[in-house]
């Protein structure tokens, strides 16, 4: 993992690093951009920011989120129903930076940054200040293009690796990532579950010798008592569901809240 | 050699070009800019196990000699060629040869590929296998293997879909298959993909997801083309031995395009046979209601590979409509984007009503009913019959094989609908396809 790219120190890396300092795992947040609204999105990013997140994950709505269970399908179907559009996602990005000082990260299928084009979408997500992307369906394998895009554009670029990844893969994973390697915590999709798998630890074992500085965990994660499990072995926490689930039945305040348990704080007033 | 027919693979009949130059054998995992692996790591140390078992059934005769046999012996293969004589009538006087796959178990081409990847699973040893399916051929096709080799077989099927062919969910069922309706997205075909891609990356340890058609990461389109490259050996060894000679074009339908890649693989090296793909052209492609992929797509990713790709100016994929549940997918494997590209293939979109005029034609003039999707292939050859006799090619001499891909037992409620054959109060109760009642 090469933390320092072309232009920048990486973004994503020094929010971890400055969680690290304080003897806590980094929490990373995720919600749909578009959902409820472009302006609920980016009220519910700064809420997560105010209340302890230190990396705000946006995801774009797709319409074929194969590695997405049925909470966030939900929500990003909604959000495409209403017109959501992919360019509006550097409004949203905008709109969060410009408002507080967390890193923000894109999460897309690579569909849609194939079809605006991988330089200018990584131009513009770099010009809204964006930290970069972390890409579900695109391995390192077929990752040419955004490998040189990245480097130009100074953006992190979050590969995924699984229970199922071979030593090989791991570690060729981990060498094409910048920022942090995300560890699929057991094999499925997202969604909140009761217990977080124990496969979760190997894989983050496996990726810190791989030669990962910083491994995060997401999928499963939905409470304060995750976070802390997680937290002794990884460098980082991925909720996701259970903040979309709050966004939905809550709106900000209710994210704001479970936002603040996640990260052991309280709420911030 | 394909050690699964024992026709020479290296189109030593043909008049192909220079030996090394030969399109029959493409093994993936890219056809020129397409295909690939664009798809969770998740599922990648899967994708590999399934490759290295598959290239290694590939050389081991016990596994072939499996294959041939299951083909002959519980599918029925060879597969006839039938001259259809009257329908060539109507096409011109043409001579139109039907390769005929609706004569195969279960109905279907999707047989042949059905057996190969169970056989596939059982070497890897996976108990359970799922599948997607639009009209309900792969589907009951993969339940019908599963039966076969003891396997657990769970399919998803578009919500829309368990509508328009709810005689084939009933046969599923009979066959001992979960049937999983798929409510997300349009309810079709794509959306039934995406739920078993969810299902196999919860349950990959045990289960083998049995992709129906030559698309997704490699090495599915690699090896769904193998096991129905049958299809092409034996219409070309017949076409030869009925008229004395190859055929002057070759035309097969286009969803995913598994039927038409195995027909097409016999052909690829011989230059001057035409090869054809029909895509469904719903109710034109100047509406926004159709399924030609190739015709009016552009490049991008989709279930595993690159490939042409009906989508929006965002990348979303767009939501595509055909009378036949087998063409209703906005994608298409990416071994014919290669082969539309390189100008091999010559793909065209086929209306609803061409379609289902060709499907009447075939059952009054050859007493053979086709499914709708094979009629958009019949369909092809009456335009490339006029086409040809106006620009003067002498009927009797011009030779058309078409795959006549599955039989139309499934289609008769939407058939009858179509026809107006039947009551509209029954019409209600026995559907079948609100796109066709839209569309008429």
């Amino acid at each position: 993992m090469n933390n320092v790219s072309v232009n920048n120190v990486s973004k994503s890396a020094a929010a971890i690093a400055a969680a690290r300092a304080q003897g806590r795992p980094a929490l990373i947040c995720y919600l749909p951009a578009g959902f409820p609204d472009v302006q609920g999105t980016i009220d519910a990013a700064v809420a997560m920011a105010e209340n302890g997140a230190d990396i705000i994950e946006v995801g774009i709505p797709y319409s074929d989120p194969v590695m997405d269970g049925a909470v966030i399908q939900a929500a990003t179907v909604q959000a495409l129903a209403q017109g959501f559009r992919v360019a509006q996602v550097f409004e949203i990005i905008k709109g969060i930076t410009d408002r507080c000082s967390a890193t923000v990260m894109v999460m897309t299928y690579w569909n849609p940054v194939l079809s605006m084009g991988v330089d200018e979408f990584s131009r513009r997500l770099a010009e809204a200040g964006g930290a970069g992307l972390i890409t579900p369906d695109l391995i390192p394998d077929e990752a040419a293009e955004w490998m040189e895009a990245s480097d130009k554009y100074g953006l992190d670029r979050v590969f995924l690796v699984a229970p199922s990844s071979t030593e090989a893969r791991m570690k060729a994973t981990v060498e094409a990532s910048r920022g942090f390697v995300y560890c699929v915590s057991i094999m499925g999709v997202t969604g909140a579950r009761t217990e977080v798998s124990d496969a979760a630890a190997s894989v983050v074992a496996a990726a810190h010798a791989a030669g990962a500085e910083n491994a995060c965990v997401g999928l499963g994660v939905s409470a304060r008592k995750h976070v802390e499990e997680i937290g002794a072995y990884a460098d980082g926490v991925i909720v996701g569901t259970a903040l979309v689930a709050a966004l939905h039945d809550g709106g900000v305040p209710a994210v704001a809240k479970l936002t603040a348990e996640l990260s052991g704080r309280h709420i911030a007033v | 050699m394909n050690p699964t027919t024992g026709e020479p693979a290296d189109g030593s009949q043909s008049a192909a070009t220079t030996p090394g130059d030969s399109l029959r054998h493409a093994a993936g995992p890219y056809f020129g800019a397409y295909g690939g692996r664009w798809m969770p790591e998740s599922l990648i140390a899967a994708m590999d196990e399934l490759n290295e078992t598959f290239e290694a059934a590939k050389a081991d005769p016990e596994f072939v000699a499996q294959v041939k046999d299951l083909n002959k012996n519980y599918s029925g293969r060879p597969s006839l060629l039938t001259e259809a004589k009257r329908f060539s009538q109507a096409a011109g006087g043409v001579r139109v040869f039907l390769k005929r796959e609706d004569l195969n178990h279960t109905g279907s081409h999707k047989i042949n590929n059905v057996l190969g990847q169970a056989l596939l699973a059982k070497r890897m040893g996976k108990t359970r296998i799922i599948a997607e399916t639009g009209a309900g051929q792969h589907g009951v096709a993969s339940a019908t293997a599963a039966a076969l080799m003891g396997l657990e077989c769970v399919v998803y099927m578009g919500a829309e879909d368990t509508r328009r062919q709810s005689l084939n969910v009933a046969r599923m069922e009979l066959l001992g298959a979960t049937v999983i309706p798929v409510t997300a997205g349009s309810q079709t075909l794509k959306d039934a993909i995406n739920e078993a891609l969810r299902d196999w990356v919860a349950n990959v340890e045990t289960t083998h997801y049995l992709l129906g058609t030559a698309a997704g990461g490699h090495p599915f389109p690699a090896m769904v083309r193998y096991f129905h490259e049958v299809i092409g050996e034996e219409a070309r060894e017949q076409i030869i031995a009925q008229a004395g000679r190859l055929p002057d074009a070759v035309a097969a339908c286009i969803g995913g395009g598994s039927n038409a890649i195995g027909i097409f693989h016999g052909f690829l090296d011989d230059a001057d046979v035409e090869l054809y793909g029909f895509e469904a052209g719903g109710d034109g492609i100047d509406t926004p209601r159709h399924a030609a992929t190739i015709t009016l797509g552009k490049p991008g990713v989709l279930h595993g590979a690159k490939s042409y790709l009906m989508q929006d100016d965002d990348g979303q994929t767009i939501e595509s409509h055909s009378i036949s549940a087998g063409l209703d997918y906005p994608g298409v494997g990416p071994e014919h984007a290669y082969l539309s590209d390189i100008g091999r293939v010559k793909y065209e979109p086929i209306t609803d009503t061409e379609a289902m005029d060709a499907f009447s034609l075939l059952c009054r003039t050859e007493g053979i009913i086709p499914a709708i999707e094979s009629s958009h292939a019949l369909a092809g050859a009456l335009k490339i019959a006029a086409r040809k006799i106006e620009s003067g090619a002498k009927p009797e001499e011009t030779i058309i094989v078409v795959n006549l891909s599955g039989r139309g037992d499934k289609d008769v409620g939407t058939a009858a609908e179509w026809f107006n054959l039947i009551d509209s109060a029954a019409t209600v109760e026995a559907t079948t396809d609100t796109d066709a009642k839209d569309a008429k």
